[in-house]
């Protein structure tokens, strides 16, 4: 335990500057993953196991892409794309056979493809681990902000990521699709019985949360390396974020995502070795208290 | 009238011969594996997060043997691997290890395990008393304690102390010359890196007494972020970083460092960055990072080291890695030794290995030993340098002197009671 070094950072603004932004680049990925997880659960009252994997193809789409156009653009819509697809197609294939069936059984369909997902990356980009690389827009010297330092890179990854929550929240609340969806997570037999197309819906949300989690996984590539299996640690600490938010709310998605970040970035001044135990205490505390998660009751 | 019995082949030999006769038409290989190839056995892994280092293992011994084989074979018997995944799983590589000896008839074993792995096939070597090398637990402990000896199991892998010793005093010069007094450390937070990082710091202020280590971070393995470790460390300020995060873990973290632009800010020592591995992944490698060296085949910069690398390639079509090197000398010492023994006999084998010295590109003077008294490898090429974006992305190598190391070693050894 280190408190000096942590009060010592509160005092400070480089230090207060530096650390919140690198809390919030943490969160902000986080959030992107979680938020498909929480809106499958929502509406399709599904636990995606397999939604690391979509951050995973996500990646892989936008360095393949990179590689081959040289546009950090096209990487970035290539992975959200593909992702969305590949969302698609899992959920008209493969999950829409499962809803009615046990818990269990959906758990173990994801589990399944969490296994066949990284065997097909194994399979097709290779066991060993690969790096997209920073394009040179962004090899730039980091912005001095009250003597803290941020990168420009991590500015727009906050910036893309504070978009699609702001698209998310409003197209939800108040757009015709947005109600729809709603409408769909509350009672989807009165949904179907007004003539609209729950398998349509059904795939479109499982298509948005793909797209989420791959954005987040092309908007992670450059600076992180990409092996088959990286979605699972993301997974994991989706769940945490979801499980503190509350299942099913896109706003607890957010205060959770950002909580994690901040616990993990100033954790690690205060608690070098404690960090990761502080996350599972947070959510064990937020289980107790409010055992549905900080903002639960707000379902999606 | 009296019938007797004629002499002669009686019916039921007759049916026997048959069968052994139908046996050796269906089953030849039964009669001719024994007299003709000798079966070596290695337990390697294959797959999972390190599978890339298990393959280069392989790839390397299978090079090497292709050549022991076209020139004669082993003592006149031609060689067959036996190659199994372990998976990285202790248990089973002990399991598999078993396995090769027991089932699958091999003679010999490769022990083609990481650290943890390498100590399990290590008692299935006592136990069974198969001759076993070792060829990539860097854990000096495997043989530097004189518990784990045994006459018939040998290293043929750098070793974590050596590294350190070479490590520490290259640091501590530039230390020195630089003023480089504040250091951090950020290190994977399992054995691996604990051990490495507390010897490398012990024998840096060893060599730089006026050296303090101000900011330690421990990520945990395969860690997907390093944004807050990377912050913690600018924030400390330190004039000075070790790292021995490694793979992928290493470039993720110098791809986030970098954006930060943290190697402006402090000189970093990676002692495994030089590693191709790693060198062909990053894509905006730092100019200027300091590493030991894992292999390249610039270094030792003769023109057998170059060509082996290059032969590599072009069969693997990517370049060795650390593994790779070790393994082909494993395969090299055997050779040299079974033609010394004249034999493929583990035991007669071992007598030789012990103290033997072989011609190898892998060499710090061309050659390297099989120290007799604790049967590990000694006398490769081993340094430290700085890297540069591109091939041959190491190019100066600063050489590790040996005789310092065997001193410090000796010390080292006395200090945790093994000799």
């Amino acid at each position: 335990m280190d408190l000096d070094a942590l009060t010592g950072c509160l005092t400070s603004s480089a230090c207060l500057v530096t650390q919140t932004t690198s809390g919030l680049i943490i969160g902000m990925l986080l959030f992107l993953v979680a938020v498909g997880l929480t809106l499958i659960f929502g509406v399709l009252k599904i636990v995606n196991f397999s939604h690391g994997a979509f951050y995973m193809f996500g990646a892989y789409f936008a360095m393949t892409t990179y590689h081959l156009t040289e546009s950090f653009a096209l990487a970035m819509l290539a992975g959200a794309a593909g992702t969305a697809i590949l969302g698609l197609i899992f959920e008209r294939v493969f999950m829409s056979r499962v809803y009615g069936a046990d818990v269990l059984m959906q758990l173990l369909v994801c589990y399944a493809f969490v296994l066949i997902f990284d065997d097909v990356v194994r399979l097709i980009w290779g066991p060993e681990f690969k790096s997209m690389g920073m394009p040179a827009a962004f090899q730039v010297m980091p912005l001095f902000i009250a003597g803290g330092v941020v990168p420009p890179y991590y500015l727009l990854l906050i910036g893309v990521a504070l978009v699609a929550a702001i698209v998310l929240g409003i197209g939800l609340s108040r757009s015709r699709i947005g109600k729809v969806i709603r409408a769909a997570a509350h009672n989807p037999g009165m949904v179907s019985a007004l003539g609209i197309n729950t398998g349509l819906i059904y795939g479109g949300v499982f298509a948005l949360g793909g797209m989420l989690a791959g954005l987040a996984g092309a908007l992670a590539a450059p600076v992180r390396s990409l092996t088959p299996g990286m979605g699972f640690s993301v997974l994991i600490e989706s769940f945490i974020v979801t499980v503190i938010g509350g299942m099913g709310s896109i706003v607890g998605a957010l205060v959770g995502a950002l909580l994690i970040g901040l616990i993990r970035s100033f954790g690690s001044l205060g608690f070098p070795l404690f960090t990761e135990g502080l996350m599972y205490l947070f959510m064990v505390i937020v289980l107790v208290s409010k055992p549905t998660g900080l903002f639960g009751k707000e379902a999606a | 009238m009296t019938r007797t019995r004629t002499p002669g082949i009686s019916r039921r030999s007759t049916l026997a011969l048959m069968g052994a006769g139908a046996m050796s038409v269906a089953a030849p290989w039964v009669a001719r594996a024994q007299a003709k190839t000798v079966k070596i056995g290695m337990p390697t892994i294959l797959s999972g997060r390190v599978a890339q280092l298990g393959t280069s293992s392989r790839n390397a011994v299978m090079l090497e043997v292709d050549k022991v084989n076209a020139a004669g074979g082993l003592a006149g018997r031609q060689i067959e691997m036996v190659v199994r995944d372990s998976k990285g799983a202790p248990q089973e590589a002990a399991r598999v290890a078993r396995e090769l000896v027991n089932t699958d008839g091999c003679e010999l074993l490769l022990d083609g395990e990481a650290s943890s792995g390498s100590f399990a096939v290590h008692e299935v070597a006592r136990d069974l008393g198969v001759l076993c090398i070792h060829t990539n637990s860097e854990a000096s402990s495997l043989t530097a304690d004189p518990k784990q000896h045994i006459p018939n199991a040998f290293r043929c892998v750098r070793q974590g102390i050596h590294d350190s010793i070479v490590g520490g005093s290259y640091a501590a010069g530039i230390a020195k010359a630089k003023g480089l007094k504040k250091w951090a450390t950020c290190s994977p937070d399992y054995a691996y890196g604990r051990d490495t990082t507390g010897e490398f710091t012990l024998y840096l202020k060893r060599f730089a007494p006026d050296v303090e280590v101000i900011s330690e971070s421990w990520p945990k393995l395969f860690q997907p972020d390093y944004t807050e470790v990377v912050t913690k460390i600018l924030q400390a300020k330190p004039q000075a970083l070790y790292s021995c995060l490694w793979g992928g873990d290493l470039t993720s973290y110098i791809d986030q460092a970098n954006i930060y632009a943290m190697f402006a800010q402090m000189e970093v020592f990676a002692v495994n960055m030089a590693d191709y591995t790693a060198l062909t992944v990053v894509k905006n490698l730092p100019k200027g990072i300091h590493s030991g060296n894992r292999y390249i085949k610039t270094y030792p910069s003769t023109p057998e080291n170059a060509a082996w690398g290059d032969a590599y390639k072009a069969k693997y079509n990517e370049y060795p890695t650390n593994w790779s090197w070790q393994n082909a000398t494993a395969v090299m010492f055997l050779a040299e030794a079974a033609k010394k023994a004249n034999s493929t006999d583990g035991k007669k084998i071992a007598e030789v290995l012990a103290g033997l010295t072989i011609k190898c590109p892998f060499g710090a003077d061309g050659t390297v030993t099989m120290r007799g008294d604790d049967h590990t490898l000694v006398g490769y090429a081993i340094g430290w340098g700085t890297t540069i974006p591109q091939e041959p992305y190491v190019p100066e190598v600063k050489a590790g002197d040996w005789k310092t190391i065997f001193e410090l070693e000796a010390e080292w050894k006395k200090s945790k009671g093994y000799t």
